[in-house]
């Protein structure tokens, strides 16, 4: 690991000064469990750190039935995951969390951070041999991973240039739930909705987010949302527990008896950035949430896949799982 | 007869004591040592014209592990594994993988139980640990959690079993350890490569048995 300056940062204004007052090398340290992996693995390594863990009044989170959920970037995994009225109002918001990492890891881990951990390529993180190309660690390096072992890889929004996963499930979510993120910088405040927070990879894949490196996530915010309760993350993993996504779906369905009035879905482990499938939320409007409907929202959801040599499984993988998450948010619309 | 078995714990160490004298005296020793190399490397590099690396300012770090009141001067790089393993000679808590991985770095950090491997120990400034030597009570009597991996054979090699009855302890106080399901899936996070998965359920169930799961 590459030495650095460490600061602990008083308050909020007071971190985003002190990383803006770093220049490129500043970093932000949450609950450092993507970042300070990567710098023992070197593939970060901020000249300064600023650690803004414990600091005052992030971690607060607050469910309200007309403005919906509102919570700290500071707040633990665990402790979003396991709040009643998180799970009350929006099940698959909270199972996005429990269904990720270990307890020791949600313990540790903050949600903002979450929102930007890096992807798990491995040849990104080269797991102690950097030797390998990657563009997103060594800009213009090329990608080993296409022609290489993509079976984890992105079979949506890649480029030419990387099809690294986007590994997070709590954003995916989120995405289903059209939240926001509210930030501060040393050039004031601003909200972003998170389906502009993450970038496809194009020609620059090392620019992952649309954030600056001195803007720093405080709060999360999710409207409310009628049937938020009929809602589910499903993931499919090749471990029952503690794995990263194959393939997962968050989906939240409006029914009228078995019509579908309005649906939601976004899929996680198939593409480079959270993606939110609209066209496949369109095909079951109208339509009675049967077999074939399911079918065919998760065929439209993965519609475009690019597939490589090894990651074919992912398109049949994500329709099944559309479907089948469709049919548990809709029992728990009509239970 | 009585005489014999003093004399015999006077002069017999473990292998715990050993590692934990052998740590400490080369602490004391070898770090004076380290810095003057370390000067001696800077002062060669700003001879030949290389940009010397930045030393980064120690960090104090004062926390309360297993009851006591420590203060370390370290490096900000310092995992709070290595804080334990390396400067206090507490070597309960094991590096497995030192990525978060495999569980077998598990400790209690205000109560909650965290991979201390990727907790950088100037985190843990003000906060307490609880590690595997602080389980036992005072007299030394086993933690029921202890108990009940021996009572069940929990263990094969034994290297991810501090890590194991860590979170155990935890999940059990969490209220995750309802059914053998439940136990499952909130141990997840710590591998066993013997395979003593079943041993460590039974353990675990029995204990949120004894005490309904409360603590």
């Amino acid at each position: 690991m590459r030495p650095f300056t460490y600061v602990r940062a008083q308050s909020a204004p007071n971190a985003v000064q002190a990383v803006a007052a770093a220049g490129d090398g500043g970093k932000f340290l949450a609950g450092g469990t993507t970042l300070y992996d990567l710098m023992k693995l070197d593939v970060e390594a901020p000249t300064t750190i600023v650690d803004i863990r414990g600091l005052e009044g992030m971690t607060d989170i607050t469910v309200d039935a007309t403005t919906g959920l509102r919570v700290g970037a500071m707040a633990s995994m665990t402790e979003v995951a396991t709040h009643p009225d998180v799970d009350r109002a929006f099940p698959a918001l909270a199972e996005s969390l429990s269904l990720a990492a270990s307890r020791q890891l949600r313990n540790m881990a903050s949600v903002g951070g979450n929102l930007l951990q890096r992807t798990r390529c491995a040849y990104f993180r080269g797991n102690g041999d950097l030797s390998y190309p990657c563009n997103k660690r060594e800009p213009g390096s090329g990608c080993s991973a296409i022609g290489g072992l993509n079976r984890g890889h992105a079979v949506l929004g890649g480029s030419d240039a990387c099809i690294a996963l986007y590994p997070g499930d709590w954003a995916v979510a989120l995405a289903a739930f059209d939240a926001s993120i509210e930030t501060l910088s040393p050039r004031g405040t601003r909200t972003i909705s998170i389906h502009d927070l993450h970038r496809e990879p194009g020609d620059t894949p090392w620019v992952e987010h649309t954030l600056e490196p001195d803007e720093l996530i405080t709060t999360i915010t999710v409207p409310s949302l009628s049937y938020g309760r009929a809602s589910t993350y499903y993931k499919i993993r090749d471990r029952e527990s503690y794995a990263f996504a194959l393939a997962s779906a968050a989906v939240a369905v409006d029914l009228d008896g078995d019509t579908v009035r309005e649906a939601r879905i976004a899929l996680g482990g198939v593409a480079t950035r959270p993606w939110r499938a609209r066209d496949a939320e369109r095909s079951l409007a109208g339509q009675p949430l049967i077999e074939r409907t399911a079918r065919q929202a998760g065929e439209l959801a993965i519609a475009g896949a690019s597939p490589g040599r090894h990651n074919r499984y992912k398109v049949e993988l994500a329709i099944r799982t559309v479907a089948d998450a469709l049919r548990i948010a809709g029992e728990r619309g009509n239970p | 007869m009585v005489k014999k078995e003093s004399e015999a714990t006077k002069v017999t160490l473990n292998r715990r004591e050993l590692l934990q004298a052998a740590t400490l005296g080369a602490a004391a020793t070898v770090a004076p040592q380290m810095g003057e190399t370390a000067d001696a490397a800077s002062q060669a590099l700003a001879q030949v014209g290389t940009p010397a690396v930045p030393t980064p300012a120690r960090v104090l770090m004062n926390a309360t592990i297993n009851g006591e009141r420590v203060s370390l001067d370290l490096d900000p790089r310092t995992s709070l594994l290595d804080a334990l393993r390396e400067h206090l000679g507490l070597f309960g808590a094991k590096k497995g993988c030192d990525h978060g991985q495999c569980g077998a770095c598990t400790v209690h950090l205000d109560g909650q139980r965290v991979a201390s491997c990727l907790t950088p120990a100037v985190q843990v400034d003000g906060r307490e640990v609880l590690t595997i030597e602080g389980l036992a009570g005072p007299d030394g009597s086993l933690h029921p959690m202890q108990r009940a991996f021996i009572d069940h054979d929990a263990l094969q090699c034994g290297y991810c079993t501090p890590g194991q009855i860590m979170a155990a302890v935890a999940c059990v106080a969490e209220g995750n350890a309802g059914s053998d399901a439940d136990v499952q899936e909130a141990m997840s996070g710590n591998l066993c490569r013997c395979g003593a998965y079943v041993g460590i359920t039974q353990a675990v169930r029995q204990v949120a048995g004894q005490d309904g799961g409360a603590s």
